[in-house]
């Protein structure tokens, strides 16, 4: 096996008096400081590195860069699994260990390798036709673990990631010759410049053979302050100039940045410079996916940047005149140069290397060796006609010709344009905000890419007319390397195990479209998107279809560019910062009393005050009961609180709300339906006037953003010329609400006057006033049915309010409640929780607010929407009770009311439903058709097979008179 | 993703931002018929090309206003106050 050191100068990239030592499945193998997990691998003479996705054939290094398709490899820390990171990128840090993928028992002896030699029954499409009956379903799991790559980790890793956004004039994404031109251009004319470069330093394809120009470029780029990322990749364009980069981190040697992974940025630029080169092209030949067969470029990059010979005897397989200047450079690193077969005929050829053989019009028909290259046969370009000539080699060269990396181009809305000489598709003019320079651009003479991309840059900063690009420089390539008459299969997409005779078989099954070619083959998906594989695709797409490239045309490039994890995506928006919950103010002197929180909507909230041995549920029933029979304390400071006042604001509340709040007299309140313009209810609530001009509206606790972005939507948006201001305090308030049959003597005990009491005040009235000096808003309204008092008081005083009642509580054998059992006890009494027994058409009629609509003057938000048909509708769903027929069974909520079992026309559902403590029997609430007429019938709840009988009852099941609610 | 011109803050992120559709739309009276009705429910133009539609700076000043967007480019030709009648 043939990987080895080359001596100095090659090797630019790495430092040979820092060796490093890393572990490739299980085997520790030594590297050197600067070099990726890819070229320490091919130093080291691993060949087989992987197996493929489909046919598990055996697959090595091909790339040097992000194009990689089948070094894929998965990144072990621990029990912690990085997946499917291409072993191009991956810088080499002492300790680092990696494995293969998609193989089983082990790369070397991989058993889904008979999928290969069944490949001739696993064409295109293979799986869409055989697996139809009876259905995907049964096979896919064992589709699944044949097919696919790395795994990923089910543990979660340490990994941090971050996300950074900034404003730019301009950002220049890549750092060879024509963005390092670019830059350094904008920033002498004064423009803030930013340069991404995706390796480990700038300089590109002329940086890593050591070229003097560039450097030059790199110190004028730094002196005019240019700010150089490295390790950074713009992966998207979207609108408005806005670029995404991913910085990674990982495995970067520097341990000051070791607890970030990856870091996202976002840049808005005034002007986007994209200068990410180009693509090499492969060859299309049998077997042309062996390990040993690699991108002609690459080769070279392994020995002047890593000083890695990755082979000793080579045949380069050649499409463009690129091949030659690579066969004198790797002749003169000491590499044998065995032949070269040019695919073009003499013609089309431009160009010679000294003391390389090479051959006109000839090809590769057939490729020795199946996990490493030992040599290939040479044919003619038709395949046909002899000689014949057997070469002995142990590396075959691919140069098919260069793809601009366009990407960014066609993201930003770039049209390109088919260059037939070179068998390329280049940008056709600029797109939006988006300037290409160099070989991304088409340009490939190094003068000319050097010299535009300059003046683009400096245009960019002074705001001149960018000139249009000198496209050309790249020789003549023949658009299909492919050599008819041979056998084997010959890849196209090495990824994805596509082959010309799958292409074939598309055209033969009539799909024109390159996109349904693509979904058809998948050719041009997975972690590469195609990047070494498109334009073979598209070209004998043409071919088989009698087109023009340009006609069959390219797929959408779509973000991202290159993969990018969920993790830099996603950044810090993970745990308890995913979705941040709010806190009570008295969070701590619930925690102190027992609380058991759960999420609400957005609130952490006492569930339940369990007591040592208790459940949540029997905790719930014991406070209920309790506050049915003596009294309750309930933190209800999440209630959702607006101010709305002004010289309008009655008028303005009679067109947000069912119900009439202009007739309120100060210190009255009313119960209030919000409804949306289709007549649905969005929420509820409680509006109380404070005086003329001022009222105070209580929303639920989920309801209030909704409910203030309405009310300031109507103002703003339709009733411009009504005076009114909407402030929402929810936050400065807390809220105490006691509740039971001795919910005032609590109050009383804890310094409440007289002007308080039950005789003193009525149901639903507001009342100003003071308590130890501190001013306190009381409402009268009740959620529970019971004399309740709900006390609104300055944020910071709620937990002296608590725990003065909570005091009065005690004593009085009463106890703290939570929202379960607030939830049985307004459920008992039958009342309505918007969103729980309501849904997204749900009217007022439904649920018994029909009444006094026609009565009432203002055209309220959805008062016509309940006029339509629909809303009128007799066998729509109404909000009735059920309770079942023996007593004893919950109703589950959820379940459906129908005759027959499911599947079938269902007549409503069941919406809340608990077990009542009060009664001693479960009591529900359901949407039911024609439910108001249905009282006393026996209807069917069918839930997961059982059928639950149950009876239509009347609402309130506790103190049906309402008496209770007076004390 | 846009950057959208808030005609009082300035430029920020789409993110800051909520959109509430078809600008200009006229609200019919109680005693509309219901096809009128449903017009104005229901019914939106998708046009390919300039959009005017209103806007909620949510995550800023809170306030709305109307722009001229395309469809096509996401271009923002026009930004201007709520109460303002449609540019051109």
């Amino acid at each position: 096996m043939s990987g080895t050191r080359l001596g100095e100068p090659y090797g630019r990239r790495i430092d040979r008096s820092r060796p490093i030592s890393f572990m490739f499945n299980g085997r520790v193998l030594a590297g050197l400081q600067g070099d990726t997990l890819a070229s320490a691998l091919l130093a080291n003479g691993v060949r087989l590195v992987g197996r493929s996705f489909k046919l598990h054939r055996p697959r090595g290094i091909f790339a040097a860069g992000i194009e990689e398709p089948t070094g894929i490899v998965d990144l072990v820390d621990g029990r912690h699994r990085t997946p499917d990171e291409r072993a191009t990128l991956v810088e080499l840090v002492d300790g680092l260990a990696a494995e293969s993928v998609n193989c089983w028992p082990s790369v070397g002896f991989d058993l889904g390798a008979v999928n290969g030699w069944f490949s001739p029954l696993l064409p295109a499409g293979f799986y869409y036709k055989t697996f139809k009956w009876p259905g995907w379903r049964p096979f896919e799991p064992a589709i699944r673990r044949m097919a696919g790559l790395g795994r990923a980790s089910l543990e979660r890793g340490g990994e941090v990631y971050e996300e950074i956004s900034e404003n730019v004039d301009l950002l220049v994404a890549g750092s060879g010759i024509a963005g390092l031109a670019a830059a350094a251009a904008a920033a002498e004319a004064g423009a803030r410049t930013v340069l991404l470069c995706a390796g480990r330093e700038p300089g590109g394809a002329l940086g890593w053979r050591g070229d003097a120009e560039v450097g030059d470029l790199l110190v004028r780029a730094r002196r005019a302050g240019v700010r150089i990322l490295t390790r950074t990749l713009a992966f998207g364009v979207y609108d408005h100039n806005l670029v995404c980069a991913s910085e990674r981190l990982a495995h970067v040697p520097a341990s000051a940045t070791r607890r970030l992974s990856e870091r996202l940025w976002k840049f808005r630029a005034r002007s986007i410079v994209a200068a990410q080169g180009a693509f090499e092209r492969p060859m299309l030949f049998p077997d042309n996916d062996r390990p040993g067969v690699m991108l002609a470029g690459a080769v070279d990059e392994y020995a002047h940047a890593y000083g890695v010979a990755c082979g000793r005897r080579v045949v380069i397989a050649a499409n463009c005149d690129s091949a030659y200047r690579v066969a004198e450079s790797l002749q003169a690193a000491g590499i044998e140069v065995v032949a070269l077969l040019d695919r073009r005929p003499s013609v089309d050829i431009g160009t010679h290397a000294a003391g390389v053989r090479a051959i006109a019009n000839t090809g590769i028909g057939k490729v020795i060796g199946a996990r490493s290259v030992r040599g290939c046969v040479a044919v003619p370009a038709d395949g046909h006609s002899a000689p014949r000539l057997r070469l002995e080699c142990d590396l075959i060269l691919v140069a098919g010709g260069h793809a601009p990396a366009v990407h960014l181009h066609s993201q930003a809305g770039g049209r390109l344009r088919w260059l037939a000489e070179s068998s390329m598709f280049v940008p056709d003019g600029n797109a939006r905000g988006l300037v290409s320079v160099g070989a991304c651009a088409g340009v490939f003479g190094r003068e000319a890419a050097a010299q535009h991309a300059a003046d683009v840059g400096r245009a960019l900063a002074l705001g001149f007319t960018v000139p249009a690009a000198p496209v050309g420089g790249a020789s003549r390539s023949l658009a299909s390397s492919r050599i008819a008459a041979v056998r084997g299969k010959q890849l196209v997409d090495l990824q994805n195990d596509v082959a010309v005779s799958d292409v074939e078989l598309a055209a033969r099954e009539n799909y024109r479209s390159v996109e349904h070619l693509k979904r058809y083959t998948t050719t041009g998906m997975a972690t590469d998107q195609g990047k070494t594989s498109n334009v073979n695709a598209l070209v004998l797409m043409g071919e088989f279809t009698h087109r023009e490239p340009a006609e069959v045309g390219t797929t959408r490039f779509r973000p991202p560019y290159s993969p990018v994890t969920f993790g830099a995506l996603i950044g810090r928006r993970v745990g308890a910062l995913y979705r941040p919950l709010k806190r009570l103010a008295a969070v701590e002197w619930h925690a102190r009393h027992g609380a058991l929180f759960e999420q609400f909507g957005n609130w952490s909230r006492p569930a339940a005050y369990p007591r040592s041995g208790e459940s949540l549920h029997q905790a719930a029933q014991r406070e209920a009961l309790t506050v049915r029979r003596t009294v309750g304390l309930f933190d209800g400071s999440p209630l959702g609180k607006l101010e709305v006042w002004g010289a309008d604001a009655a008028r303005f509340l009679d067109l947000m709300y069912l119900g009439t709040m202009s007739t309120l007299a100060p210190g009255q309140a009313r119960y209030g339906l919000l409804l949306n313009e289709n007549g649905v209810i969005v929420d509820d609530g409680i509006v109380a006037r404070v005086d003329e001009r001022r009222f105070w509206v209580n929303t639920t606790s989920a309801g209030i953003e909704r409910t203030a972005a309405a009310f300031e939507e109507w103002l703003q948006c339709e009733y411009t010329d009504l005076r009114v201001l909407v402030t929402p305090v929810t936050s400065r308030y807390g809220n105490a609400t006691i509740s039971g049959p001795k919910a005032f003597e609590v109050m009383a005990a804890a310094g409440f006057g007289a002007e308080f009491s039950p005789q003193a005040t009525r149901h639903m009235t507001l009342h100003d006033g003071h308590w130890r000096g501190v001013p306190v808003r009381v409402l009268r309204a009740s959620f529970t049915g019971e004399l309740s008092y709900e006390i609104n008081l300055p944020a910071g005083e709620t937990e002296q309010l608590l725990q003065a009642l909570a005091e009065g509580v005690e004593t009085r054998e009463g106890c703290l409640y939570g929202i379960e059992a607030l939830e049985i006890l307004r459920t008992e009494k039958g009342y309505l929780h918007v969103g729980t027994d309501t849904d997204g058409t749900t009217l007022p009629g439904d649920v018994g607010f029909a009444r006094g609509i026609d009565r009432k003057a203002a055209n309220f938000v959805g008062r016509r929407s309940l006029l339509r048909p629909a809303a009128r509708d007799p066998q729509r769903l109404r909000l009735v009770g059920l309770a079942p027929l023996d007593g004893r069974t919950l109703l589950p909520t959820g379940a459906q009311i129908a005759n027959a079992p499911p599947p079938t026309q269902t007549e409503g559902h069941v919406t809340s439903s608990y077990p009542s403590p009060s009664l001693g029997s479960p009591v529900a609430l359901a949407m039911l058709a024609r439910g108001g007429e249905r009282l006393g019938e026996q209807v069917t709840v069918h839930h997961l097979g059982r059928r639950i009988e149950a009876r239509v009852v009347s609402t309130p099941f506790v103190d049906p008179k309402g008496e209770r609610l007076h004390g | 993703m846009m950057q959208i011109p808030c005609i009082y803050c300035g430029p920020r992120d789409e993110s800051e931002f909520v959109c509430g559709g078809t600008a200009h739309l006229t609200r019919p009276p109680l005693e509309s018929d219901d096809r009128q009705w449903a017009e104005y429910l229901f019914f939106r133009e998708n046009p390919k090309g300039a959009h005017l539609e209103r806007w909620r700076h949510a995550y800023g000043c809170g306030q709305w206003f109307n722009l001229e967007r395309d469809t096509v480019t996401h271009e923002i030709r026009a930004v201007y106050p709520i109460t303002q009648a449609a540019p051109r």
